[in-house]
């Protein structure tokens, strides 16, 4: 495998399972000419003119959609991981004896280690999509047949609009759906919010198959998923655990470490002046990430600031602060918990949007760069403010990407993280894999303090005389340095690339290289 | 060196284990060193753990041996301990310490008059808590040997308390060690005497005599050791002997720093449930108040036990502090922040202390002996105690530095 330098320093492969790649050429360089991807034409006279598009079961459904071996099929990450369905789909693929199938979800989860299998019997080349855990640790030892690749929500659908990747038949996963294919999230017993992030897939896919656990009458309204994309439906008993697709509630962290944090960053976003009337933010959901939005309200609440819109994952922290009227909008790229689902279901402001509002590439805009400040988590930071989310300090790939990359572009991001975990600095001296550039990374929140990126004089500025821990990159290093020691690098084989992260735009950012044992 | 038995244990092992680890070591006839290392960060600090333990066993003189590492993430502090312990229990004799380098960050002193407002517990024998537990600021740590030990952890404690207090950053929490009770608590003294312990809590004391016990061990050790810094105590009063005994308690030393409340203990001995409200304690609490009080030294109430509940702890810190409390106890750093700023002074306090040190710096510059205040006569240990309002909004940014002349212009 021949390996180029990208303009970022990084070692990436020249071709990637056959396809040739681009190398990353810098933020915002990436400008391709041309023509979007283009689905196959259809006519509504090959389909039932009643509208019934039920088939008896998904093997059915596959078999009529001409599935071979090769294909590219696509499934969707909104049952987390509770999703029985992507498992019976491969279960189904298997006993049909197809093989070498380019798996494309939008993200995987430890329930998806059932799947290891059909990489070992060849049923699955190779996952392009997050590998998590269990799956991660598997790519990591280089036991996956082809090259995984690791995009960002957006960057995914730029890859089906850039014709980079064409999805041959996409298995949508409805919790509510009627026989002409129109489908929701937001209600039955699998409710899991919203599937923004098979909307590409709907539009772009050869065939689509909507899979549900509670087929209504027509019409399912509202919709999320249109009927006019469908081509089949297919109605099986359970899509998932209800209770590991949306947990009941989130719960704010206990640990006073990490409360610490998502304090200081609350205080970060009022010395700075970034919370203010009108103002607009997103918040993940991990523990740090909801006490920051718990923080902030009492913020907002004691200086009467408005938001005038919050981004999602939401919560019922977020949905509370809805219905408290501290902000005008949610506008929520997926549900977290059952209060999140309720909202969405019954508030019209609760907005439901996809990767196209948020995150496209090719898009005209989008809502991700339009956000006055994001925080977001990260397994490493280096001295550069280079961050990874993808791989660990050992080498191993543990996460995917999501909306990471995509979220980096709003006005302000912060990263809130602790500055190590059990022995392991997550400030290092150079990441592992680069994930996101230093450049769109503007202040670090960890325990011991704040790092603000030397280039935003303004916010450097703006925080002056807080109280706040305000210290240099360099500083945060050294005391973690002194406490952990200075550790080893991963021992890698830089012959062969078991995984490539893409940049937002398509181009090749980094490689992830397989672990010595 | 004689042995015990040729194999030995010491540290945490199992799935929820973090920041710790086990060690188990077998002596062997020959063979040299066989050094099984399973460490959760092995690809990034396996070689410096094997230096570590090849160190170690060196300096023991250990040279024949098998060494079960299992580490989840121990900072070198930690190992350091677990193995020496691992060591001492396979030569109980040996009359040797491996101490980690003394950081240069450790070295600061303390007074005897500083604020001690809040002081956090962290159990002796629990390491994972103490590299961050100083960034929460508390006014003080305490490293407890006591209670939050059980029997079989004490020897394992001490060596952790001890390379905490060489090694750990504190980020300038006044150091303290809870000794165990005596004369158990005496052996305590030498692991935390020669490394800049501040302040030696005393749980559970009765008498004078015990204090003077624990007074003439310090000394001893600190010749020995050759420590010059102040060492003070805060004797913990926790029974009702202790509570009548409670002013010959706060008198017993020069270097009593403080006389803290124990209630828990207190309710158990006079036979009471603890309630919220405390009506079973104000008797304990104002004699051991003003026996402090009486002793010019602090008074420090007994911790709040609800961590998750912040008003009970706000309104329970504002009870303290008009009985005269000066700090309080915390088993939570979430506890800290509230403990801190409640104990401060408010706004109405703060006024009154401004016209009060008004008032005497005018007096004073007018060369007059008495000080007053409208038609009220100012007595001296007032115009101290507005003082001391005043320094310490100024240092907790309440009180502008320049006040004195925001003030004249408003006037």
């Amino acid at each position: 495998m021949k390996l180029v330098k990208n303009s970022a320093g990084r070692l990436v492969p020249e071709k990637v399972n056959n396809q040739k790649q681009i190398p990353f050429k810098g933020i915002g360089k990436f400008k391709p000419k041309g023509n979007k991807a283009k689905p196959p034409i259809k006519t509504c006279a090959d389909y039932p003119a009643d509208g019934n598009k039920v088939v008896k079961n998904l093997k059915e459904a596959l078999k009529k959609a001409g599935l071979k071996d090769g294909m590219t099929i696509s499934t969707h990450h909104h049952l987390r991981n509770g999703d029985v369905l992507t498992n019976y789909l491969f279960d189904v693929i298997k006993e049909m004896g197809v093989k070498n199938i380019r798996w494309f979800p939008t993200a995987s989860f430890p329930c998806h280690q059932h799947l290891i299998k059909y990489l070992d019997d060849g049923t699955i080349h190779h996952i392009e999509g997050s590998m998590n855990g269990p799956l991660g640790r598997y790519t990591s030892e280089g036991k996956m047949k082809g090259v995984g690749v690791l995009r960002s929500h957006g960057g995914r659908y730029q890859s089906i609009q850039d014709g980079e990747v064409h999805i041959d038949i996409a298995v949508i996963a409805a919790p509510t759906a009627d026989m002409f294919g129109n489908a929701t999230g937001d209600r039955g017993k699998s409710a899991c919010g919203l599937l923004g992030f098979a909307l590409a897939d709907s539009e772009y896919a050869d065939k689509v198959i909507a899979v549900t656990d509670n087929l209504i009458e027509f019409p399912c309204y509202p919709w999320q998923i249109q009927g006019n994309y469908v081509d089949y439906v297919v109605e099986i008993d359970s899509l998932g655990d209800p209770a590991k697709i949306v947990s009941g509630t989130t719960e704010v962290t206990k640990s006073p470490d990490r409360l610490l944090i998502a304090e200081y960053v609350a205080q970060f976003l009022e010395d700075s002046g970034i919370m203010k009337n009108g103002f607009s933010f997103q918040a993940g959901a991990g523990g740090t990430n909801l006490a920051f939005a718990v923080y902030l309200k009492e913020k907002m609440k004691k200086n009467g600031v408005k938001a005038r819109f919050i981004r999602g994952g939401s919560t019922k922290y977020l949905v509370e602060m809805l219905e408290e009227g501290l902000t005008d909008y949610i506008l929520d790229g997926q549900t977290f918990d059952l209060e999140g689902v309720r909202s969405m279901r019954e508030n019209p402001k609760h907005v439901n949007t996809s990767p196209f509002t948020s995150y496209n590439y090719h898009g005209k805009g989008n809502f991700a760069s339009m956000v006055d400040a994001v925080v977001l988590g990260a397994t490493e930071v280096d001295l550069n403010f280079n961050a990874n989310v993808v791989t660990h300090s050992d080498g191993y790939l543990l996460h995917g990407i999501g909306g990471w990359q995509n979220c980096l572009f709003s006005k302000c991001t912060i990263l809130a993280i602790p500055s190590f975990r059990d022995r392991i600095p997550v400030i290092v001296d150079e990441v592992t894999t680069l994930v996101g550039p230093g450049d769109l990374i503007d202040v670090i929140v960890t325990e011991r303090g704040i790092a603000i990126n030397p280039k935003r004089k303004d916010l450097l500025k703006a925080v002056k005389g807080s109280s706040l821990p305000i210290k240099s990159i360099k500083e945060l290093y050294d005391e973690v340095i002194e406490l952990c020691g200075i550790p080893k690098k991963p021992k890698v084989n830089k012959n062969k690339v078991v995984a490539v992260v893409k940049w937002v735009d398509g181009t090749l950012l980094d490689s992830v290289f397989q672990v010595d044992k | 060196m004689s042995t015990k038995s040729n194999i030995a244990h010491a540290g945490k092992r199992g799935d929820k284990v973090r920041s710790d680890c086990y060690i188990e070591i077998e002596l062997k006839k020959s063979g040299g060193l066989k050094i099984d290392l399973k460490s959760k960060v092995d690809s990034m600090f396996g070689v410096s753990i094997q230096e570590q333990i090849k160190e170690m066993s060196e300096f023991f003189g250990l040279k024949n041996a098998n060494i079960l590492f299992e580490d989840a993430g121990a900072l070198p502090f930690v190992i350091a301990a677990r193995f020496e312990l691992a060591v001492k229990k396979l030569f109980p004799g040996i009359d040797k310490d491996f101490l980690p380098e003394f950081n240069k960050k450790n070295l600061y002193k303390t007074t005897k008059d500083r604020l001690r407002r809040s002081r956090l517990y962290l159990p002796g024998n629990e390491p994972k808590f103490y590299p961050n537990a100083g960034l929460h600021k508390p006014d003080g740590i305490i490293l407890d040997l006591e209670d939050s030990v059980s029997p079989t952890e004490k020897e394992a404690a001490q060596l952790i308390v001890r390379n905490a207090l060489r090694s750990v950053d504190f980020y300038g929490a006044e150091r303290m060690v809870r000794i165990n009770q005596l004369p158990k608590g005496l052996d305590d003294l030498k692991f935390i005497i020669p490394h800049n312990v501040h302040v030696i809590l005393i749980p559970k004391v009765e008498s004078a005599e015990q204090i003077n016990l624990v007074e003439e061990k310090v000394e001893e050790l600190k010749k020995i050791f050759k420590t010059k810094n102040e060492i003070y105590f805060m004797p913990i009063i926790e029974s009702a002997l202790g509570v009548i005994n409670s002013y010959e308690i706060a008198t017993a030393s020069i270097y009593n720093c403080a006389l803290a409340v124990g209630l828990e203990d207190y309710t158990a001995d006079i036979g009471v449930e603890r309630t919220n409200e405390g009506h079973e304690s104000i008797f304990a609490r104002s004699m051991i108040i003003n026996a402090a009080k009486a002793a010019k030294i602090q008074a420090i109430d007994t911790v709040f036990s609800d961590v998750s509940d912040m008003e009970g702890l706000r309104n329970s810190v504002l009870e303290a502090k008009s009985l005269g409390f000066e700090g309080k106890g915390c088993i939570h750093p979430r506890q800290i922040k509230i403990i801190n700023e409640t104990f401060l002074p408010n706004e109405k306090e703060i006024d009154k202390a401004k016209k009060i040190v008004l008032a005497f710096e005018e007096a004073e510059s007018k060369g007059q002996g008495v000080v007053s205040l409208g038609s009220k006569m100012i007595d001296a240990p007032v115009v101290k105690r507005a003082r001391r309002i005043v320094k310490l909004a100024e240092e907790n940014n309440l009180l502008d530095e320049n006040w004195r002349e925001v003030n004249s212009l408003m006037v």
